[in-house]
């Protein structure tokens, strides 16, 4: 738990741009009637990304609003949710998972290049570009150290390379997301696993490959009761027989 | 080692292409029709023979689960939510799913739901999960305009499947604050009962699973029951997917048959141990919740459920965090700590203020400044917050500091000792301060 308020300085209005009310409303209509308040953190979350990554009072208000929710309920959410940042956070906001998967992979040496570079937490650095907070786990630890600018992750980072990220970032130059080191997700080494090389794996030879087992279970399910039915046929047919014999 | 040919997510890694028509050769949605044919008792029964247990963490059979639903009424439409509210410390396996695989979830879906009688799913995905939320909505919209899912659907079951996200709260794992979540509420978890079966979203009945154990369920049925029992140990069925991180050499994701030893899983597939065997100082093995098992006893271990609780640990997500003797195993254990204080919801008494009180005991503890005396003190107030909160939160804050305190007191009394050997200007303070 961590207190967590409004910024002193505030905007005096909030409004929803039309492309972003229109998407507000289809969020809306994925819940049943009546239970509209469902969709507040998705509109919370659009109204932080259309505010430059920061939620606003009158924002917070404007989704209480459309929700027909009270504007205490609305504002719990908003404190509530780490995500949420009430205070403005700068053109690049970095997020630092410094949990400890991450901390044992060395997330502590980028902690202090961004220290360095940047400043003590949840302060915005003069150029208005970069802000950053330590934030818990963020599910990318097989790719630790890493972290999350805006909506990107940014992985296999390096003092080095998290250097070079800034540069490129405060330069406005393209960065490349994801693993740093080139690797396409998470496996053991670039490009390359210890498992999933079996080519007729993508052939399309293992569709319905699988149905043998259903036509074989059938055909012996077919046989055992032709079987079946054939010795009833004959026990009939001797019993018939014997009552032949006897009349 | 399980052979290709035996592996569910054949995309783990992203390699190919994660679109419907690629994941249709690759065998997602390939007769789902004729499963959902034979019947939803047959799907339930199958997935109960199959012994497959949840993949979330408490590995409670998924069978089983989807049986509690109870008969359809038209009054309360049941739900099915899928939990991807990926944020267990090591975990990032669902991760991959969803942004390389989500075909293999959308149908799981379907399945699952028609299984359980339920026409609407959500799947609740982390906030942070940006790139991967796009690409599973992705992965919906192709199965609508399909006509794989929707209201007019190819398989005769009428089913929306909707993505919806959280704002990065931990506790939203938690099933019940997840619904809580999920209704537009802080998530705080509710007290159970009455059971999500019986009053889950909107009060209707609903079931949640974990993103893995929905994935997997469409290989099961079509490849059967008996196939995925033939991996692993008795009552620890199947594949799992393993998130292997720390200090190996090639931290990874990988599918492998449930019980594969320790030693194996990290030989084959990461590389093996930084600086050799003889570098592992200790093990978490099941994400940040279970405690921490020391080399001699997990280095040939089978990973599964049962063989970790024997050593009082867990198999939880199978993330098996790593660690090497370089490693200050009290630190680590502390920035766990205040992991759970950071997480905690506050509802809980024990758990909002013990959380705290831990996490500052355990930093004075990692520098030497406290008395031997405390390390008792610690593990008896970890045992009054375990068990006494609405939710497991308390129990996962209270596991990793009685793991450290079993294998590891003799590591916390050397520092107490090195710290008292030197002298110091300050008094040691008292935890509550």
């Amino acid at each position: 738990m961590t207190v967590r308020r409004l910024a002193e300085k505030q905007p005096a209005s909030f409004e929803f741009t039309q492309e972003n009310r229109a998407w507000c409303d289809d969020q809306i209509a994925k819940y049943p009637l009546g239970r509209q308040a469902s969709a507040v953190i998705p509109l919370l979350w659009k109204a932080q990304a259309q505010n430059d990554y920061w939620l606003p009072q009158k924002a917070i208000e404007k989704v209480a609003d459309m929700l027909a929710m009270p504007y205490i309920r609305v504002l719990e959410i908003a404190t509530f949710y780490s995500m949420f940042n009430l205070e403005p956070v700068g053109r690049h906001f970095i997020q630092l998972c410094g949990t400890t998967p991450c901390a044992l992979r060395g997330a502590n040496d980028i902690k202090a290049v961004l220290e360095k570079r940047i400043g003590d937490q949840r302060h915005v650095s003069a150029d208005g570009n970069f802000a950053w907070l330590e934030v818990e786990c963020l599910g990318a630890c097989c790719n630790a150290p890493m972290v999350q600018i805006n909506d990107d992750y940014f992985e296999d980072l390096t003092p080095d390379s998290i250097n070079k990220l800034l540069d490129d970032l405060a330069a406005g130059r393209p960065v490349k997301v994801g693993s740093q080191t080139g690797r396409t997700a998470s496996e053991p080494e670039p490009g390359k696993g210890t498992t999933l090389t079996d080519a007729t794996l993508y052939d399309g030879s293992v569709v319905g490959a699988w149905r043998t087992r259903f036509d074989e279970a059938r055909a012996s399910e077919k046989v055992l009761a032709e079987k079946a039915l054939a010795e009833k046929a004959s026990a009939e047919k001797a019993a018939a027989a014997a009552a032949e014999k006897k009349a | 080692m399980l052979a290709d040919k035996d592996r569910i997510f054949t995309n783990l890694y992203g390699f190919q292409s994660p679109s419907l028509k690629e994941a249709m050769k690759r065998g997602a949605w390939d007769g789902t029709k004729y499963l959902i044919d034979q019947g939803a008792g047959w799907i339930i029964n199958e997935m109960k023979a199959s012994g497959l247990r949840g993949r979330g963490g408490a590995g409670f059979p998924t069978g089983l689960k989807w049986s509690f639903m109870p008969k359809p009424d038209p009054a309360r439409p049941s739900y099915l939510v899928v939990n991807a509210d990926e944020s267990e410390p090591g975990t990032c396996k669902d991760r991959e799913i969803m942004r390389n695989d989500p075909h293999l979830l959308v149908e799981g879906c379907l399945i699952a739901s028609f299984a359980m009688g339920a026409h609407a799913c959500y799947i609740y995905i982390r906030g942070e999960y940006i790139a991967e939320r796009e690409a599973l909505q992705r992965a919906v919209e192709e199965a609508y305009e399909a006509k794989l899912i929707g209201p007019n659907n190819v398989h005769g079951w009428p089913f929306d499947l909707y993505v919806h996200h959280g704002a990065g709260a931990y506790i939203c794992g938690e099933e019940t604050a997840l619904l809580e979540s999920l209704e537009g509420k802080k998530g705080m978890p509710r007290m159970k009962p009455p059971f999500p079966a019986n009053m889950g979203l909107y009060g209707c009945p609903t079931t949640v699973n974990n993103v893995e154990s929905i994935a997997v369920a469409p290989t099961i049925l079509r490849r059967g029951a008996s196939w995925f029992l033939g991996f692993g140990q008795k009552n620890n069925a199947g594949t799992k997917l393993f998130c292997i991180s720390g200090h190996v050499n090639k931290p990874c994701n990988v599918e492998e048959a449930m019980s594969i030893p320790f030693r194996e899983l990290i030989d084959k597939h990461c590389g093996g141990m930084r600086g050799g065997w003889d570098n592992l100082l200790a093990v978490i093995p099941g994400g940040s919740s279970v405690r921490c098992v020391p080399a001699d006893l997990i280095i040939d271990c089978p990973m599964d459920f049962d063989s970790l609780s024997k050593l009082r640990s867990g198999l939880g997500t199978a993330a098996v965090i790593v660690m090497d003797k370089s490693t200050d195993i009290v630190r680590a254990i502390a920035r766990i700590s205040y992991f759970y204080k950071h997480e905690s919801c506050g509802q809980c008494t024990p758990c909002r203020e013990g959380t705290g009180w831990m996490w500052r005991v355990l930093n004075r503890m990692a520098e030497g400044r406290a008395q031997k005396r405390e390390i008792d003190m610690l593990l008896d107030v970890s045992q009054r917050i375990e068990g006494h909160t609405i939710c497991a939160l308390g129990d996962a804050a209270a596991w990793p500091i009685q793991g450290l305190i079993t294998h590891f007191r003799g590591e916390i009394e050397k520092r107490i000792d090195q710290y008292a050997a030197n002298p110091h200007m300050d008094p040691v303070r008292m935890a509550a301060e």
